[in-house]
Protein backbone atom coordinates (compact mmCIF):
# COMPACT_ATOMS: atom_id res chain seq x y z
CA UNK A 1 0.00 0.00 0.00
CA UNK A 2 2.80 2.41 0.74
CA UNK A 3 4.06 1.72 -2.73
CA UNK A 4 0.68 2.56 -4.17
CA UNK A 5 0.66 5.76 -2.19
CA UNK A 6 4.14 6.67 -3.39
CA UNK A 7 3.11 6.09 -6.96
CA UNK A 8 0.21 8.44 -6.60
CA UNK A 9 2.17 11.23 -5.02
CA UNK A 10 4.29 11.30 -8.17
CA UNK A 11 1.32 11.41 -10.44
CA UNK A 12 0.35 15.00 -11.01
CA UNK A 13 -2.52 14.68 -13.45
CA UNK A 14 -2.15 16.94 -16.45
CA UNK A 15 -5.33 18.76 -17.34
CA UNK A 16 -6.89 17.97 -20.73
CA UNK A 17 -4.64 14.96 -21.11
CA UNK A 18 -7.08 12.23 -20.26
CA UNK A 19 -7.51 9.64 -22.95
CA UNK A 20 -10.98 8.37 -23.62
CA UNK A 21 -11.47 4.89 -24.91
CA UNK A 22 -13.99 3.47 -27.27
CA UNK A 23 -14.12 -0.19 -28.16
CA UNK A 24 -14.92 -1.20 -31.72
CA UNK A 25 -15.36 -4.88 -32.21
CA UNK A 26 -15.20 -7.59 -29.61
CA UNK A 27 -13.72 -10.99 -28.98
CA UNK A 28 -15.68 -14.04 -30.00
CA UNK A 29 -15.64 -15.97 -26.77
CA UNK A 30 -15.99 -13.60 -23.88
CA UNK A 31 -16.55 -14.79 -20.35
CA UNK A 32 -19.90 -13.46 -19.09
CA UNK A 33 -19.20 -11.99 -15.68
CA UNK A 34 -21.63 -10.51 -13.20
CA UNK A 35 -19.98 -7.58 -11.42
CA UNK A 36 -22.21 -6.57 -8.54
CA UNK A 37 -21.74 -2.98 -7.37
CA UNK A 38 -19.67 -3.16 -4.18
CA UNK A 39 -21.73 -2.24 -1.14
CA UNK A 40 -20.71 1.17 0.18
CA UNK A 41 -18.67 2.05 -2.92
CA UNK A 42 -20.58 5.31 -3.45
CA UNK A 43 -18.37 6.82 -0.76
CA UNK A 44 -15.40 6.27 -3.10
CA UNK A 45 -16.15 7.84 -6.48
CA UNK A 46 -15.94 7.04 -9.33
CA UNK A 47 -16.86 3.56 -8.09
CA UNK A 48 -14.59 0.58 -8.01
CA UNK A 49 -16.93 -1.90 -9.68
CA UNK A 50 -17.43 0.27 -12.77
CA UNK A 51 -13.65 0.64 -13.25
CA UNK A 52 -13.20 -3.12 -12.89
CA UNK A 53 -15.96 -3.76 -15.39
CA UNK A 54 -14.41 -1.33 -17.91
CA UNK A 55 -11.01 -2.97 -17.43
CA UNK A 56 -12.29 -6.48 -17.97
CA UNK A 57 -14.39 -5.57 -21.01
CA UNK A 58 -11.49 -3.67 -22.55
CA UNK A 59 -9.37 -6.82 -22.40
CA UNK A 60 -11.68 -8.46 -24.92
CA UNK A 61 -12.04 -11.57 -22.77
CA UNK A 62 -15.01 -10.53 -20.66
CA UNK A 63 -18.57 -9.33 -21.08
CA UNK A 64 -20.09 -7.57 -18.10
CA UNK A 65 -23.68 -8.63 -17.55
CA UNK A 66 -26.46 -6.11 -16.99
CA UNK A 67 -27.86 -6.76 -13.54
CA UNK A 68 -31.18 -5.80 -12.00
CA UNK A 69 -31.01 -4.34 -8.50
CA UNK A 70 -30.49 -7.16 -6.05
CA UNK A 71 -31.66 -6.97 -2.44
CA UNK A 72 -29.98 -7.60 -0.19
CA UNK A 73 -26.81 -6.82 -2.15
CA UNK A 74 -24.43 -9.74 -1.95
CA UNK A 75 -20.92 -9.05 -0.69
CA UNK A 76 -17.70 -11.02 -0.36
CA UNK A 77 -19.11 -12.47 2.84
CA UNK A 78 -22.39 -13.62 1.34
CA UNK A 79 -23.11 -17.25 0.75
CA UNK A 80 -23.60 -17.50 -3.02
CA UNK A 81 -26.56 -19.22 -4.65
CA UNK A 82 -24.70 -20.44 -7.72
CA UNK A 83 -27.82 -21.82 -9.45
CA UNK A 84 -29.41 -18.39 -9.34
CA UNK A 85 -26.32 -16.76 -10.93
CA UNK A 86 -26.16 -19.52 -13.50
CA UNK A 87 -29.74 -18.71 -14.48
CA UNK A 88 -28.61 -15.10 -14.99
CA UNK A 89 -26.12 -16.57 -17.54
CA UNK A 90 -23.08 -15.64 -15.48
CA UNK A 91 -19.98 -17.81 -15.74
CA UNK A 92 -18.23 -15.70 -13.15
CA UNK A 93 -19.26 -13.41 -10.32
CA UNK A 94 -17.48 -10.57 -8.54
CA UNK A 95 -18.81 -9.23 -5.25
CA UNK A 96 -17.30 -6.89 -2.71
CA UNK A 97 -17.71 -4.11 -0.20
CA UNK A 98 -16.19 -0.79 0.80
CA UNK A 99 -16.00 0.40 4.38
CA UNK A 100 -14.59 3.57 5.86
CA UNK A 101 -12.19 2.97 8.71
CA UNK A 102 -11.93 5.06 11.87
CA UNK A 103 -8.67 6.59 10.59
CA UNK A 104 -10.46 7.98 7.51
CA UNK A 105 -8.99 5.49 5.11
CA UNK A 106 -11.04 2.85 3.35
CA UNK A 107 -11.06 -0.89 3.22
CA UNK A 108 -12.11 -2.76 0.10
CA UNK A 109 -12.84 -6.47 0.19
CA UNK A 110 -13.86 -8.60 -2.73
CA UNK A 111 -14.33 -12.21 -3.79
CA UNK A 112 -14.51 -13.71 -7.25
CA UNK A 113 -16.51 -16.88 -7.91
CA UNK A 114 -16.49 -19.45 -10.68
CA UNK A 115 -20.24 -19.90 -11.14
CA UNK A 116 -19.89 -22.85 -13.51
CA UNK A 117 -17.69 -24.83 -11.11
CA UNK A 118 -19.65 -23.40 -8.18
CA UNK A 119 -16.63 -22.40 -6.18
CA UNK A 120 -14.99 -19.24 -4.87
CA UNK A 121 -11.68 -18.41 -6.53
CA UNK A 122 -10.39 -16.09 -3.85
CA UNK A 123 -10.32 -12.49 -2.79
CA UNK A 124 -8.21 -9.84 -1.11
CA UNK A 125 -8.67 -6.88 1.23
CA UNK A 126 -7.00 -3.57 0.38
CA UNK A 127 -6.64 -0.47 2.49
CA UNK A 128 -6.54 2.73 0.51
CA UNK A 129 -6.87 6.48 0.48
CA UNK A 130 -9.52 8.30 -1.48
CA UNK A 131 -7.09 9.06 -4.31
CA UNK A 132 -6.18 5.40 -4.82
CA UNK A 133 -9.53 4.22 -6.16
CA UNK A 134 -8.37 3.69 -9.74
CA UNK A 135 -5.12 1.96 -8.77
CA UNK A 136 -6.97 -0.33 -6.37
CA UNK A 137 -9.67 -1.13 -8.93
CA UNK A 138 -6.95 -2.03 -11.48
CA UNK A 139 -5.41 -4.42 -8.93
CA UNK A 140 -8.76 -6.09 -8.43
CA UNK A 141 -9.10 -6.38 -12.21
CA UNK A 142 -5.65 -7.98 -12.39
CA UNK A 143 -6.68 -10.50 -9.74
CA UNK A 144 -9.96 -11.40 -11.45
CA UNK A 145 -8.34 -11.58 -14.88
CA UNK A 146 -5.59 -13.90 -13.70
CA UNK A 147 -7.98 -16.16 -11.76
CA UNK A 148 -10.28 -16.59 -14.74
CA UNK A 149 -7.85 -16.65 -17.69
CA UNK A 150 -4.70 -18.01 -16.07
CA UNK A 151 -2.70 -15.07 -17.43
CA UNK A 152 -1.44 -11.91 -15.84
CA UNK A 153 -3.54 -8.79 -16.40
CA UNK A 154 -2.04 -5.51 -17.56
CA UNK A 155 -4.48 -3.20 -15.78
CA UNK A 156 -1.84 -1.81 -13.42
CA UNK A 157 0.73 -1.13 -16.12
CA UNK A 158 1.47 2.26 -17.62
CA UNK A 159 2.02 3.63 -21.09
CA UNK A 160 4.25 6.39 -22.46
CA UNK A 161 3.52 8.49 -25.53
CA UNK A 162 4.30 11.88 -27.04
CA UNK A 163 1.69 14.61 -27.46
CA UNK A 164 2.29 17.47 -29.86
CA UNK A 165 0.32 20.66 -29.22
CA UNK A 166 1.32 23.44 -31.55
CA UNK A 167 5.08 23.74 -31.22
CA UNK A 168 5.18 21.95 -27.89
CA UNK A 169 6.05 18.30 -27.45
CA UNK A 170 5.21 16.46 -24.23
CA UNK A 171 6.41 13.03 -23.22
CA UNK A 172 3.58 11.73 -21.08
CA UNK A 173 3.12 8.74 -18.81
CA UNK A 174 -0.38 7.47 -18.07
CA UNK A 175 -2.16 4.45 -16.67
CA UNK A 176 -2.74 1.78 -19.31
CA UNK A 177 -6.23 3.25 -19.91
CA UNK A 178 -4.94 6.81 -20.32
CA UNK A 179 -6.02 8.02 -16.88
CA UNK A 180 -3.66 9.90 -14.55
CA UNK A 181 -1.55 11.29 -17.37
CA UNK A 182 1.51 13.22 -16.25
CA UNK A 183 4.14 15.03 -18.29
CA UNK A 184 7.66 13.71 -17.82
CA UNK A 185 9.26 16.06 -20.31
CA UNK A 186 8.09 19.10 -22.27
CA UNK A 187 10.12 20.54 -25.12
CA UNK A 188 9.84 22.84 -28.09
CA UNK A 189 11.72 20.29 -30.18
CA UNK A 190 10.55 16.81 -31.17
CA UNK A 191 10.75 13.78 -28.89
CA UNK A 192 10.56 10.30 -30.47
CA UNK A 193 11.13 6.63 -29.76
CA UNK A 194 10.44 6.31 -26.03
CA UNK A 195 11.23 2.82 -24.69
CA UNK A 196 10.70 1.55 -21.15
CA UNK A 197 13.51 0.02 -19.16
CA UNK A 198 12.69 -3.58 -18.21
CA UNK A 199 12.08 -2.52 -14.58
CA UNK A 200 9.63 0.21 -15.66
CA UNK A 201 11.53 2.91 -13.77
CA UNK A 202 13.25 4.64 -16.67
CA UNK A 203 12.56 5.66 -20.23
CA UNK A 204 15.11 5.98 -22.99
CA UNK A 205 14.12 8.30 -25.82
CA UNK A 206 15.42 10.54 -28.57
CA UNK A 207 15.16 14.30 -28.10
CA UNK A 208 15.97 16.91 -30.74
CA UNK A 209 16.45 19.74 -28.23
CA UNK A 210 20.06 20.16 -29.42
CA UNK A 211 18.96 20.52 -33.05
CA UNK A 212 19.96 16.93 -33.69
CA UNK A 213 18.87 13.56 -32.36
CA UNK A 214 20.41 12.67 -28.99
CA UNK A 215 19.55 9.62 -26.84
CA UNK A 216 18.63 10.23 -23.18
CA UNK A 217 17.67 8.06 -20.22
CA UNK A 218 15.04 9.61 -17.95
CA UNK A 219 14.31 8.33 -14.44
CA UNK A 220 10.59 8.76 -13.84
CA UNK A 221 10.57 8.92 -10.04
CA UNK A 222 12.80 12.00 -9.77
CA UNK A 223 12.68 13.39 -13.31
CA UNK A 224 16.45 13.25 -13.65
CA UNK A 225 17.94 12.34 -16.97
CA UNK A 226 21.30 11.90 -18.58
CA UNK A 227 22.69 11.73 -22.08
CA UNK A 228 23.42 8.20 -23.24
CA UNK A 229 24.60 8.95 -26.77
CA UNK A 230 25.49 12.35 -28.16
CA UNK A 231 28.18 11.60 -30.69
CA UNK A 232 28.90 13.61 -33.79
CA UNK A 233 26.05 13.02 -36.23
CA UNK A 234 22.70 11.44 -35.32
CA UNK A 235 21.97 9.29 -32.26
CA UNK A 236 18.66 7.46 -32.23
CA UNK A 237 16.49 4.32 -31.94
CA UNK A 238 17.38 3.14 -28.41
CA UNK A 239 16.47 -0.43 -27.34
CA UNK A 240 17.13 -1.88 -23.86
CA UNK A 241 18.78 -5.22 -23.32
CA UNK A 242 16.48 -7.47 -21.24
CA UNK A 243 18.74 -7.00 -18.19
CA UNK A 244 18.40 -3.20 -18.46
CA UNK A 245 22.15 -2.61 -18.33
CA UNK A 246 22.83 -1.70 -21.91
CA UNK A 247 21.14 -0.35 -25.02
CA UNK A 248 21.39 -0.90 -28.72
CA UNK A 249 21.41 2.49 -30.46
CA UNK A 250 21.76 3.77 -33.99
CA UNK A 251 24.69 6.14 -34.50
CA UNK A 252 25.99 7.89 -37.59
CA UNK A 253 29.33 8.79 -36.04
CA UNK A 254 31.19 6.50 -38.41
CA UNK A 255 28.98 7.36 -41.38
CA UNK A 256 25.54 6.04 -42.23
CA UNK A 257 22.93 4.85 -39.71
CA UNK A 258 24.51 1.87 -38.00
CA UNK A 259 23.87 -0.35 -34.96
CA UNK A 260 25.99 0.07 -31.81
CA UNK A 261 25.85 -1.20 -28.25
CA UNK A 262 26.33 1.21 -25.36
CA UNK A 263 26.13 0.96 -21.57
CA UNK A 264 23.18 2.72 -19.92
CA UNK A 265 25.61 5.27 -18.45
CA UNK A 266 26.88 6.16 -21.92
CA UNK A 267 30.18 4.33 -21.64
CA UNK A 268 31.58 1.41 -23.59
CA UNK A 269 30.23 2.17 -27.05
CA UNK A 270 31.05 -0.49 -29.60
CA UNK A 271 29.88 -1.28 -33.08
CA UNK A 272 27.46 -4.16 -33.41
CA UNK A 273 27.11 -4.51 -37.16
CA UNK A 274 28.46 -3.02 -40.33
CA UNK A 275 26.68 -2.36 -43.59
CA UNK A 276 26.41 0.29 -46.26
CA UNK A 277 22.65 0.40 -45.66
CA UNK A 278 20.40 2.07 -43.10
CA UNK A 279 20.27 -0.30 -40.12
CA UNK A 280 17.83 0.94 -37.48
CA UNK A 281 14.97 0.17 -35.05
CA UNK A 282 16.78 -2.57 -33.09
CA UNK A 283 14.80 -4.67 -30.57
CA UNK A 284 16.08 -7.52 -28.44
CA UNK A 285 14.29 -10.84 -28.27
CA UNK A 286 13.02 -11.54 -24.71
CA UNK A 287 15.90 -13.97 -24.11
CA UNK A 288 18.39 -11.33 -25.19
CA UNK A 289 19.98 -13.66 -27.71
CA UNK A 290 18.75 -12.00 -30.91
CA UNK A 291 18.26 -8.53 -32.27
CA UNK A 292 15.52 -7.72 -34.76
CA UNK A 293 16.07 -4.57 -36.79
CA UNK A 294 15.06 -2.70 -39.94
CA UNK A 295 17.53 -2.53 -42.82
CA UNK A 296 17.34 -1.54 -46.47
CA UNK A 297 20.43 -3.56 -47.39
CA UNK A 298 18.30 -5.54 -49.85
CA UNK A 299 17.03 -2.42 -51.61
CA UNK A 300 13.82 -1.92 -49.63
CA UNK A 301 13.39 -1.62 -45.86
CA UNK A 302 12.82 -5.09 -44.40
CA UNK A 303 13.17 -6.72 -41.01
CA UNK A 304 16.24 -8.80 -40.20
CA UNK A 305 17.37 -10.83 -37.24
CA UNK A 306 20.90 -11.38 -36.05
CA UNK A 307 22.70 -12.66 -33.00
CA UNK A 308 22.99 -10.08 -30.23
CA UNK A 309 26.75 -10.55 -30.43
CA UNK A 310 26.75 -9.60 -34.11
CA UNK A 311 27.21 -11.85 -37.10
CA UNK A 312 25.38 -12.39 -40.36
CA UNK A 313 21.76 -11.11 -40.31
CA UNK A 314 18.92 -13.26 -41.65
CA UNK A 315 16.04 -11.64 -43.44
CA UNK A 316 12.70 -12.14 -41.62
CA UNK A 317 10.08 -10.35 -43.77
CA UNK A 318 9.61 -11.10 -47.45
CA UNK A 319 6.10 -10.02 -48.41
CA UNK A 320 5.86 -6.42 -49.58
CA UNK A 321 8.33 -3.65 -50.25
CA UNK A 322 8.19 -1.82 -46.93
CA UNK A 323 8.30 -3.66 -43.59
CA UNK A 324 9.58 -1.68 -40.62
CA UNK A 325 9.41 -1.15 -36.83
CA UNK A 326 9.83 -4.75 -35.58
CA UNK A 327 8.45 -5.51 -32.09
CA UNK A 328 8.88 -8.99 -30.75
CA UNK A 329 6.10 -10.39 -28.52
CA UNK A 330 6.87 -11.01 -24.84
CA UNK A 331 6.93 -14.79 -25.47
CA UNK A 332 9.25 -14.32 -28.44
CA UNK A 333 6.94 -16.24 -30.78
CA UNK A 334 5.42 -13.51 -32.90
CA UNK A 335 6.66 -10.31 -34.49
CA UNK A 336 4.51 -7.21 -34.89
CA UNK A 337 5.63 -4.63 -37.42
CA UNK A 338 4.39 -1.99 -39.82
CA UNK A 339 3.85 -3.06 -43.41
CA UNK A 340 2.94 -0.96 -46.42
CA UNK A 341 -0.10 -2.27 -48.29
CA UNK A 342 -0.44 -0.23 -51.47
CA UNK A 343 -0.25 3.19 -49.84
CA UNK A 344 -1.54 2.08 -46.44
CA UNK A 345 0.72 1.56 -43.45
CA UNK A 346 -0.77 -1.13 -41.22
CA UNK A 347 0.15 -3.36 -38.30
CA UNK A 348 1.10 -6.89 -39.34
CA UNK A 349 1.75 -9.89 -37.13
CA UNK A 350 4.15 -12.62 -38.20
CA UNK A 351 4.08 -16.03 -36.55
CA UNK A 352 7.78 -16.82 -36.43
CA UNK A 353 7.30 -20.59 -36.53
CA UNK A 354 4.61 -20.92 -39.22
CA UNK A 355 5.67 -17.79 -41.17
CA UNK A 356 1.98 -16.78 -41.38
CA UNK A 357 1.36 -13.05 -41.70
CA UNK A 358 -1.88 -11.42 -40.53
CA UNK A 359 -2.79 -7.76 -41.02
CA UNK A 360 -4.37 -6.66 -37.74
CA UNK A 361 -5.64 -3.16 -38.49
CA UNK A 362 -7.84 -1.48 -41.07
CA UNK A 363 -6.45 2.01 -40.53
CA UNK A 364 -3.94 3.39 -43.02
CA UNK A 365 -1.26 5.41 -41.25
CA UNK A 366 -0.21 3.14 -38.42
CA UNK A 367 3.10 3.57 -36.60
CA UNK A 368 5.01 2.37 -33.55
CA UNK A 369 3.30 -0.88 -32.49
CA UNK A 370 3.89 -1.88 -28.87
CA UNK A 371 2.90 -5.16 -27.16
CA UNK A 372 1.16 -5.19 -23.80
CA UNK A 373 3.41 -7.04 -21.34
CA UNK A 374 1.14 -10.10 -21.46
CA UNK A 375 1.27 -10.08 -25.26
CA UNK A 376 -2.51 -9.90 -25.68
CA UNK A 377 -2.85 -6.37 -27.03
CA UNK A 378 -0.83 -4.13 -29.32
CA UNK A 379 -0.86 -0.39 -28.80
CA UNK A 380 -0.16 1.74 -31.88
CA UNK A 381 -0.30 5.26 -33.22
CA UNK A 382 -2.49 6.06 -36.17
CA UNK A 383 -4.08 9.10 -37.79
CA UNK A 384 -7.80 9.83 -37.75
CA UNK A 385 -9.00 13.05 -39.34
CA UNK A 386 -5.50 14.52 -39.66
CA UNK A 387 -4.85 14.01 -35.97
CA UNK A 388 -2.57 11.47 -34.34
CA UNK A 389 -4.42 9.12 -31.98
CA UNK A 390 -3.55 6.01 -30.05
CA UNK A 391 -5.27 2.81 -30.89
CA UNK A 392 -5.06 -0.73 -29.60
CA UNK A 393 -5.77 -4.03 -31.27
CA UNK A 394 -5.83 -7.49 -29.75
CA UNK A 395 -3.09 -9.80 -30.99
CA UNK A 396 -5.78 -11.92 -32.67
CA UNK A 397 -7.13 -8.82 -34.44
CA UNK A 398 -10.62 -9.19 -32.99
CA UNK A 399 -10.81 -6.32 -30.53
CA UNK A 400 -10.00 -2.78 -31.57
CA UNK A 401 -9.98 0.25 -29.33
CA UNK A 402 -9.30 3.88 -29.86
CA UNK A 403 -7.79 6.14 -27.24
CA UNK A 404 -7.91 9.84 -27.92
CA UNK A 405 -7.01 12.99 -26.09
CA UNK A 406 -9.05 16.13 -26.00
CA UNK A 407 -6.44 18.10 -27.92
CA UNK A 408 -3.18 17.58 -29.69
CA UNK A 409 -1.51 14.99 -31.80
CA UNK A 410 -0.64 11.78 -29.98
CA UNK A 411 2.12 9.52 -31.26
CA UNK A 412 5.00 7.21 -30.32
CA UNK A 413 3.21 4.99 -27.78
CA UNK A 414 5.17 2.51 -25.69
CA UNK A 415 3.49 0.04 -23.32
CA UNK A 416 5.40 -0.34 -20.08
CA UNK A 417 6.33 -3.60 -18.37
CA UNK A 418 4.65 -5.39 -15.45
CA UNK A 419 5.51 -3.64 -12.19
CA UNK A 420 6.12 -5.98 -9.29
CA UNK B 1 45.80 25.73 -53.23
CA UNK B 2 47.52 26.32 -56.51
CA UNK B 3 46.01 23.28 -58.10
CA UNK B 4 42.64 24.37 -56.87
CA UNK B 5 43.17 27.78 -58.41
CA UNK B 6 43.83 26.12 -61.71
CA UNK B 7 40.62 24.24 -61.54
CA UNK B 8 38.65 27.30 -60.65
CA UNK B 9 40.29 29.36 -63.41
CA UNK B 10 39.28 29.17 -67.01
CA UNK B 11 39.62 25.74 -68.40
CA UNK B 12 41.14 26.83 -71.69
CA UNK B 13 44.10 28.62 -70.15
CA UNK B 14 44.50 26.60 -67.02
CA UNK B 15 47.49 24.54 -68.02
CA UNK B 16 49.43 27.48 -69.40
CA UNK B 17 48.82 29.76 -66.46
CA UNK B 18 49.68 27.06 -64.00
CA UNK B 19 52.92 26.31 -65.68
CA UNK B 20 53.84 29.96 -65.71
CA UNK B 21 53.04 30.39 -62.05
CA UNK B 22 54.96 27.38 -60.99
CA UNK B 23 58.03 28.80 -62.54
CA UNK B 24 57.53 31.98 -60.55
CA UNK B 25 56.92 30.91 -56.97
CA UNK B 26 57.09 34.46 -55.80
CA UNK B 27 54.22 35.51 -57.99
CA UNK B 28 51.27 37.15 -56.38
CA UNK B 29 48.75 35.04 -54.53
CA UNK B 30 46.16 33.49 -56.76
CA UNK B 31 43.48 36.08 -56.61
CA UNK B 32 41.07 36.86 -59.35
CA UNK B 33 41.50 39.42 -62.04
CA UNK B 34 43.15 42.72 -61.23
CA UNK B 35 42.57 45.95 -63.11
CA UNK B 36 45.05 46.30 -65.90
CA UNK B 37 45.94 42.67 -66.05
CA UNK B 38 46.58 41.38 -69.54
CA UNK B 39 43.45 40.35 -71.35
CA UNK B 40 44.88 36.89 -71.95
CA UNK B 41 44.62 35.80 -68.34
CA UNK B 42 41.10 37.07 -67.84
CA UNK B 43 38.87 34.16 -66.99
CA UNK B 44 35.19 33.73 -66.42
CA UNK B 45 33.78 36.27 -64.03
CA UNK B 46 33.51 35.11 -60.44
CA UNK B 47 31.02 36.86 -58.27
CA UNK B 48 32.70 38.27 -55.21
CA UNK B 49 31.98 36.44 -52.02
CA UNK B 50 31.70 39.51 -49.81
CA UNK B 51 29.60 42.61 -50.37
CA UNK B 52 32.88 44.38 -50.85
CA UNK B 53 33.47 46.69 -47.89
CA UNK B 54 37.11 46.43 -47.00
CA UNK B 55 37.46 44.72 -43.66
CA UNK B 56 33.90 43.44 -43.65
CA UNK B 57 33.47 40.00 -42.17
CA UNK B 58 33.19 37.29 -44.77
CA UNK B 59 30.40 35.88 -42.63
CA UNK B 60 28.22 38.83 -43.63
CA UNK B 61 27.75 37.16 -47.01
CA UNK B 62 25.91 34.31 -45.31
CA UNK B 63 23.06 36.66 -44.60
CA UNK B 64 23.26 38.77 -47.74
CA UNK B 65 20.20 37.98 -49.84
CA UNK B 66 22.25 38.86 -52.92
CA UNK B 67 24.81 36.16 -52.18
CA UNK B 68 24.33 32.56 -53.14
CA UNK B 69 25.62 31.77 -49.64
CA UNK B 70 22.35 32.99 -48.17
CA UNK B 71 20.69 30.03 -49.85
CA UNK B 72 20.90 26.98 -47.64
CA UNK B 73 18.52 24.33 -48.83
CA UNK B 74 19.09 21.37 -51.14
CA UNK B 75 16.01 19.40 -52.21
CA UNK B 76 15.94 15.72 -53.09
CA UNK B 77 13.75 13.51 -55.23
CA UNK B 78 11.61 10.79 -53.66
CA UNK B 79 13.75 8.00 -52.25
CA UNK B 80 16.86 9.70 -53.68
CA UNK B 81 20.01 10.93 -52.02
CA UNK B 82 22.13 12.29 -54.85
CA UNK B 83 22.64 16.04 -55.03
CA UNK B 84 20.92 17.15 -58.22
CA UNK B 85 23.01 19.18 -60.72
CA UNK B 86 20.95 22.30 -60.11
CA UNK B 87 22.25 22.44 -56.51
CA UNK B 88 25.89 21.99 -57.47
CA UNK B 89 26.71 25.73 -57.67
CA UNK B 90 25.15 26.21 -54.22
CA UNK B 91 27.18 23.42 -52.66
CA UNK B 92 30.33 24.62 -54.44
CA UNK B 93 29.86 28.14 -53.05
CA UNK B 94 29.54 26.80 -49.51
CA UNK B 95 32.54 24.53 -50.00
CA UNK B 96 34.55 27.54 -51.07
CA UNK B 97 33.35 29.52 -48.08
CA UNK B 98 34.29 26.73 -45.68
CA UNK B 99 37.67 26.40 -47.39
CA UNK B 100 38.37 30.10 -47.10
CA UNK B 101 37.08 30.36 -43.57
CA UNK B 102 38.59 27.46 -41.65
CA UNK B 103 36.96 28.63 -38.42
CA UNK B 104 33.49 28.31 -39.94
CA UNK B 105 31.45 25.32 -38.83
CA UNK B 106 28.40 23.93 -40.52
CA UNK B 107 25.52 21.72 -39.35
CA UNK B 108 23.66 19.96 -42.15
CA UNK B 109 20.20 18.79 -41.13
CA UNK B 110 18.78 16.14 -43.44
CA UNK B 111 15.02 15.65 -43.62
CA UNK B 112 12.54 13.13 -44.98
CA UNK B 113 8.88 13.31 -45.83
CA UNK B 114 6.34 12.00 -43.35
CA UNK B 115 5.58 8.63 -44.88
CA UNK B 116 6.70 5.55 -43.01
CA UNK B 117 8.63 4.85 -39.84
CA UNK B 118 10.02 7.80 -37.91
CA UNK B 119 13.30 6.07 -37.18
CA UNK B 120 13.77 4.81 -40.72
CA UNK B 121 13.13 8.38 -41.83
CA UNK B 122 15.91 9.51 -39.49
CA UNK B 123 18.08 7.15 -41.53
CA UNK B 124 16.88 8.61 -44.83
CA UNK B 125 17.56 12.16 -43.65
CA UNK B 126 21.01 11.10 -42.50
CA UNK B 127 21.80 9.74 -45.94
CA UNK B 128 20.84 13.10 -47.45
CA UNK B 129 22.88 15.20 -45.03
CA UNK B 130 25.88 12.95 -45.57
CA UNK B 131 25.53 13.30 -49.35
CA UNK B 132 25.95 17.08 -49.14
CA UNK B 133 28.70 16.71 -46.54
CA UNK B 134 30.58 14.38 -48.83
CA UNK B 135 30.34 16.81 -51.74
CA UNK B 136 31.53 19.68 -49.54
CA UNK B 137 34.57 17.73 -48.36
CA UNK B 138 35.40 16.57 -51.88
CA UNK B 139 35.39 20.25 -52.81
CA UNK B 140 37.91 21.05 -50.12
CA UNK B 141 35.97 21.71 -46.90
CA UNK B 142 37.50 19.92 -43.93
CA UNK B 143 35.65 17.03 -42.35
CA UNK B 144 35.94 18.65 -38.89
CA UNK B 145 34.06 21.72 -40.10
CA UNK B 146 30.87 19.84 -40.89
CA UNK B 147 28.42 17.80 -38.86
CA UNK B 148 25.79 15.89 -40.81
CA UNK B 149 22.69 15.01 -38.80
CA UNK B 150 19.10 14.04 -39.46
CA UNK B 151 15.80 15.42 -38.27
CA UNK B 152 13.91 12.60 -39.97
CA UNK B 153 10.30 13.57 -40.62
CA UNK B 154 10.08 15.63 -37.44
CA UNK B 155 10.62 19.14 -38.81
CA UNK B 156 8.63 19.44 -42.02
CA UNK B 157 8.90 22.70 -43.94
CA UNK B 158 5.40 22.09 -45.23
CA UNK B 159 2.68 20.43 -43.19
CA UNK B 160 0.17 19.25 -45.75
CA UNK B 161 -0.12 15.66 -46.92
CA UNK B 162 0.56 16.05 -50.63
CA UNK B 163 3.40 15.25 -53.00
CA UNK B 164 3.96 18.98 -53.51
CA UNK B 165 4.46 19.37 -49.80
CA UNK B 166 6.51 16.22 -49.37
CA UNK B 167 8.93 17.48 -52.03
CA UNK B 168 9.60 20.53 -49.85
CA UNK B 169 10.32 18.28 -46.90
CA UNK B 170 12.88 16.03 -48.60
CA UNK B 171 15.69 18.46 -48.04
CA UNK B 172 18.98 19.38 -46.40
CA UNK B 173 19.32 22.65 -44.52
CA UNK B 174 22.84 24.01 -44.11
CA UNK B 175 23.34 26.04 -40.95
CA UNK B 176 26.47 27.81 -39.72
CA UNK B 177 27.52 28.16 -36.08
CA UNK B 178 25.34 30.65 -34.35
CA UNK B 179 22.39 29.88 -36.56
CA UNK B 180 21.15 26.83 -34.71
Amino acid sequence: MTRLLALFLLCIPAAHAQLSIEITGAGAQRIPIAIVPFTGEKTLPPGISSIVRADLERSGFFRGLELPPIAPEPTEATSINYAEWRSRLADALLVGSVQQRPDGRFEVRFRVHDVVKQQPLGGIAYTLNKDQVRATAHRISDFVYEKLTGEKGVFSTRIAYVVKRGNRYELQIADYDGANAETALASFEPIISPVWSPDGKRLAYVSFENKKPVVYIHTLADGRRHVVANFKGSNSAPAWTPDGNRLAVVLSREGGSQLFMINADGSGVRRLASSSAIDTEPRFSPDGQSIYFTSDRGGTPQIYRMSATGGEPQRVTFEGSYNVSPRISPDGKTLAYITRNDSKFQVALLDLSTRQVQILTDSDRDESPSFSPNGRMILLATVIGERGVLSAVSADGRVKQRLSTAAGDVREPAWGPFIE
Amino acid sequence: MRAMFCVLSAASLALASCATEEQKPAAQAPVETKPGAPQAVQTQPVKPVTPGKPGASPFAALKDPGSILSKRTVYFDFDKFDVKPEYRPLVEAHAKFLRENPSAKMLIQGNADERGSREYNVGLGQRRSEAVKKMLTLLGAREEQIEAVSLGEEKPACAEHSEECWAKNRRDDMLYSGEY
